[in-house]
């Protein structure tokens, strides 16, 4: 396979499963110009380096390989989430200093290590009442049975969503699930559901910061509706609105995959599955190690606002950029033995939730939610097996996980 | 039985005497090691002195340094080195004794320039700080109240000082004889932010004046000071933040180049007889060394900078392990931080000789911004003011001598506009290096 051609295998689904041997063709040059003229940034100090480069924007990020109908007015329409998020709902993820700036310290008030702690219990009860749903069964999919419902009705809770909307929540979730895929891809008709998605979870959620307005609930959307320091509106109620939406999509499937993904290579490490249901404080270290080893995000795209020379080649000006993530994390220059799974390395600076400015503000809550599964999942699967190595895929390249995770179990205890 | 070898003998006892101990350790020496501590204390960190010890945040005392490795080292702390005997390769200490060396690691330091005593010097309240006994004598006295606190001096201590001094509530003045503080560090355009900044924390700023002397009254308590311009402040406690002289008198009659501006140094961290022949054993490194700097045209620098004393030390306890064909060349880039006014002010690079100056992202007004210096077209240093996590991109410039601006079509960039930065004009006026051209001024 030629060198410029092996992101699109990357993007191939039939490359879902293992696509490491291609990202350490890709590393053989940190940064490689590929045939569409987009740039891949495989290398873990060239992608360090990189996000702390001012010429790189996440705005106006160009159309990903959109197949155009023909029909401006309909591409318009039926178009890839990005161009709706490009106008009025662009969220935080999408901007550029100084706007990140101003719209992320307003979350960062409110995304307090307290209030992250003190969603524990919550997080400990929907485990067990998701794993207590699973008694009786000789099998469990992971994914529906625990990883996709759990961050939804975290966030709810986190956000101050009622209880009795959660449902609503739910569908919405799915439906929006995949708009922060770069490669969003699917056909007509999906599209067209994640379109009324948006349009219905946007007039839900300006209903919602009425309703905070006038008797907030100490919950985070109270906090970022009521006036910030100095008596001033903290955004506007299209920050606001987008900034939730946000939370809802960027905690959500991130946190599928993390969950499935630990699961998964845990039963293909059973020795470290044998250990974690032995000694519980090994969560965080198994954890940060699948961020690195089987991260839930595997890159996220750019724009060069400039000219950047790194690693003997220049990105031109206006060059898409994809920072793969998951490759730096792999990366023999910076890790030892980097293709083997080992929770004890020392060293684990990886880029599982990124770096620079658009570093995950969640990554405290998905430890958490990642961590108390984690446990619960080691103590509670009486003799767990993998029923499908390697089980089927999701098409997303970026956010990458598996569909669904079969495990034979002999009970749940 | 054969008698012990001398071994290797630190004299300072702080950062850079500590992280260099530390790297011989690493390194693989084995043999007897000995620091030397004027003060009575072990390693302890200078920077949260300034800031959180005078806010009353962090007591003086927990400003240990954490020691990263087994030093199995002999402490002589309280004991001052006196006088160096390179012939007989001894230091003598206050208390008599006489240490050999093999090797020595000069570390003292720098220490904060005292009021004259002829002006006014010796009277109760005023105050410097350099170490933690300055800073907890300072602490007391301002728990005890002052009616009006004077800084002298809009250096970065100064200016942290002020800081703190309005976050407790206390009415304060600083004066300077240039038009803004830190002009001499970054120059008055910058500077500027800096002035506006303490005027809203509702500090008194005095600029272009310099206070003549201070007078007491009968109990010899520092009552006000007198002013160039023929004012008078009142002021009962005062902070003389004056900068830094390198702590090399103990050096004096050793026939090495050493003066108040440092003790000079090859590029690989060796002292410089009186003849410029560097020396073999001995070395220096952090505030006390002066050396010449590649990127900068191999000119003499002495810098007062956290980072460089640790990265210095450790290079030259690497040389000083190695032998005289495998000295290695100090490279660094100069960086420190300071905050004040609840602002993160990063600057990496020397700002000396810089003509030009340009705010490449963010803006002076909204006081979140990042500035490159240039000298000759070539970008010199750049600092930022809460935008330090752009400084790598920059550094990476600085380190090409890319021309000025180095980046452009940057996210959150201005139209970029090119300034005189506003320094000092004699910069070089002191016929010694003065602590005033010292990059930490
Ligand atoms: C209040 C304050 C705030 C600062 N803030 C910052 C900051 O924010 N950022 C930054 O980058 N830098 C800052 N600095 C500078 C930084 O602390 C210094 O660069 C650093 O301490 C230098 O370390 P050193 O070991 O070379 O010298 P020093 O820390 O000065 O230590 C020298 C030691 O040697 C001892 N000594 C001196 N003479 C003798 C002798 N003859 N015999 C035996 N011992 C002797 C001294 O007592 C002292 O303990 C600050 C400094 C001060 C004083
Ligand atoms: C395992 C779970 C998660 C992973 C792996 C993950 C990963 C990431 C990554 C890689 C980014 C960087 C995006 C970029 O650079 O373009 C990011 C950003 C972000 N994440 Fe997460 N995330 C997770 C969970 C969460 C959760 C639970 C939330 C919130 C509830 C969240 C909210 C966000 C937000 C708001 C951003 C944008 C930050 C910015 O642009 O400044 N994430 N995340």
């Amino acid at each position: 396979m030629p060198d410029d051609a092996l992101f699109a295998a990357v993007t191939d689904p039939a490359n879902r499963a293992d696509p490491y041997p291609l990202y350490a063709r890709l590393r053989e040059r940190p940064v490689a110009r590929q045939r569409d003229g987009s740039y891949v940034v495989s290398g873990h100090a060239a992608i360090r380096a990189l996000i702390f480069d001012p010429r790189l924007s996440s705005e106006d990020l160009p159309p990903f390989r959109r197949p155009p109908t023909g029909n401006p007015i309909r591409d318009w329409i039926l178009n890839p989430i990005r161009s709706r998020i490009a106008s009025a709902h662009r969220p935080l993820i999408f901007r550029d200093p100084p706007d990140h700036d101003a719209l992320r310290a307003a979350v960062m008030r409110e995304f307090t290590i307290p209030r992250v702690q003190a969603l524990r219990p919550r997080v400990v009860r929907e485990v067990d009442a998701l794993l207590d749903a699973c008694r009786g069964r000789e099998r469990i999919c992971l994914v529906d049975d625990l990883s996709y419902p759990l961050p939804v009705s975290v966030i709810c809770d986190l956000l101050g969503v009622p209880e009795s909307d959660e449902p609503q929540f739910q569908t919405w979730a799915t439906q929006l699930a995949t708009a922060l895929e770069p490669d969003a891809r699917g056909d007509v008709e999906t599209r067209r559901h994640t379109v009324a998605a948006f349009d219905a979870i946007s007039d839900y959620m300006r209903g919602l910061i009425r309703e905070k307005r006038r008797c907030p609930t100490g919950d985070m959307l109270s906090g970022l509706a009521a006036p910030g320091p100095g008596g001033r509106k903290q955004m506007s109620d299209f920050d606001l609105i987008a900034t939730a939406i946000l939370l809802l999509v960027a905690g959500h499937e991130t946190t599928v995959n993390l969950i499935t993904n630990a699961m998964l290579t845990l039963l293909r490490h059973p020795e470290e599955l044998a250990r974690l249901r032995a000694d519980p404080e090994r969560a965080p270290r198994l954890i940060e190690e699948v961020l690195r080893f089987e991260p839930p995000v595997h890159f996220r795209t750019r724009k060069a606002l400039g000219a950047i020379t790194l690693a003997g080649e220049t990105i031109p000006k206006g060059a898409p950029i994809i920072l793969l993530f998951a490759a730096g994390n792999r990366d023999p220059a910076r890790f030892d033995a980097p293709d083997r799974f080992d929770p004890d390395r020392p060293d684990l600076e990886h880029f599982g939730f990124g770096g620079g400015l658009h570093y995950c503000v969640g990554a405290p809550l998905a430890r958490i939610e990642a961590e108390i599964a984690l446990v619960a999942l080691s103590r509670r699967l009486v003799a767990p097996r993998l029923m499908h190595d390697p089980p089927p895929y999701r098409p997303g390249a970026s956010l990458r996980g598996p569909e669904q995770l079969h495990i034979g179990i002999d009970g749940i205890a | 039985m054969s008698p012990e070898p001398a071994g290797i003998v630190v004299v300072g006892a702080s950062l850079a005497g500590l992280r260099g101990a530390e790297a011989l350790r690493r390194g693989g020496y084995d043999g007897p090691l000995t620091l030397v501590g004027a003060e009575p204390h072990r390693p302890y960190d200078r920077p949260p002195l300034s800031k959180h010890v005078l806010a009353g945040a962090l007591d003086a005392g927990a400003t240990r340094l954490p020691e990263l490795t087994a030093l199995r080292a002999r402490w002589r702390l309280g004991n001052t080195a006196v006088a160096l005997d390179r012939a007989a390769r001894t230091v003598r200490l206050a208390d008599g004794a006489v240490l050999a060396y093999d090797k020595l690691l000069v570390a003292t330091g720098a220490e904060a320039r005292p009021w004259p005593a002829a002006t006014g010097g010796g009277l109760t309240g005023i105050h410097t700080l350099r170490g933690r006994d300055d800073a907890r004598a300072l602490r007391a006295a301002l728990v005890a109240g002052p009616r009006r606190v004077l800084v002298v001096g809009g250096g970065l201590i100064g200016c942290e000082a002020t800081s703190c001094l309005r976050d407790l509530g206390l009415p304060v003045t600083l004066v300077d004889p240039h038009p803004t503080p830190l002009a001499n560090a970054l120059g008055t355009v910058v500077g500027g932010v800096i002035a506006d900044r303490l005027r809203d924390a509702g500090a008194v700023f005095r600029p272009g004046t310099q206070v003549r002397a201070f007078e007491g009254d009968a109990s010899g308590r520092v009552v006000r000071a007198r002013l160039a311009d023929g004012s008078a402040i009142e002021a009962d406690l005062v902070i003389a933040a004056l900068g830094a002289t390198r702590a090399t008198g103990w050096l004096r009659g050793a026939g090495l180049m050493a003066d108040p501006g440092g003790l000079t140094c090859d590029g690989a961290c060796r002292a410089r007889d009186a003849d410029g022949t560097p020396c073999p054993d001995i070395y220096a490194a952090g505030d006390a060394a002066r050396w010449p700097i590649p990127l900068y045209g191999d000119r003499l620098v002495s810098v007062e900078h956290w980072g460089n004393a640790v990265a210095q030390a450790s290079h030259a306890a690497r040389n000083m392990l190695a032998g005289p064909g495998d000295q290695r060349p100090y490279a660094h880039l100069p960086a420190f931080w300071s905050s004040q006014f609840g602002i993160n002010i990063k600057l990496v690079g020397l700002t000396a000789g810089a003509d030009t100056v340009a705010v490449v992202q963010g803006s002076l007004a909204a006081r979140r911004f990042l500035a490159v210096y240039g000298r000759g077209g070539r970008s010199i240093a750049a600092v930022s003011f809460d935008q330090a996590r752009w400084l790598p991109a920059y550094a990476e410039a600085i380190l090409t001598g890319s021309p000025v601006p180095p980046i452009t079509d940057a996210t959150d960039q201005p139209r970029i506009a090119r300034a005189d930065p506003g320094f000092p004009p004699p910069r070089r006026a002191a016929p010694a290096p003065s602590p005033a051209e010292t990059a930490h001024a």
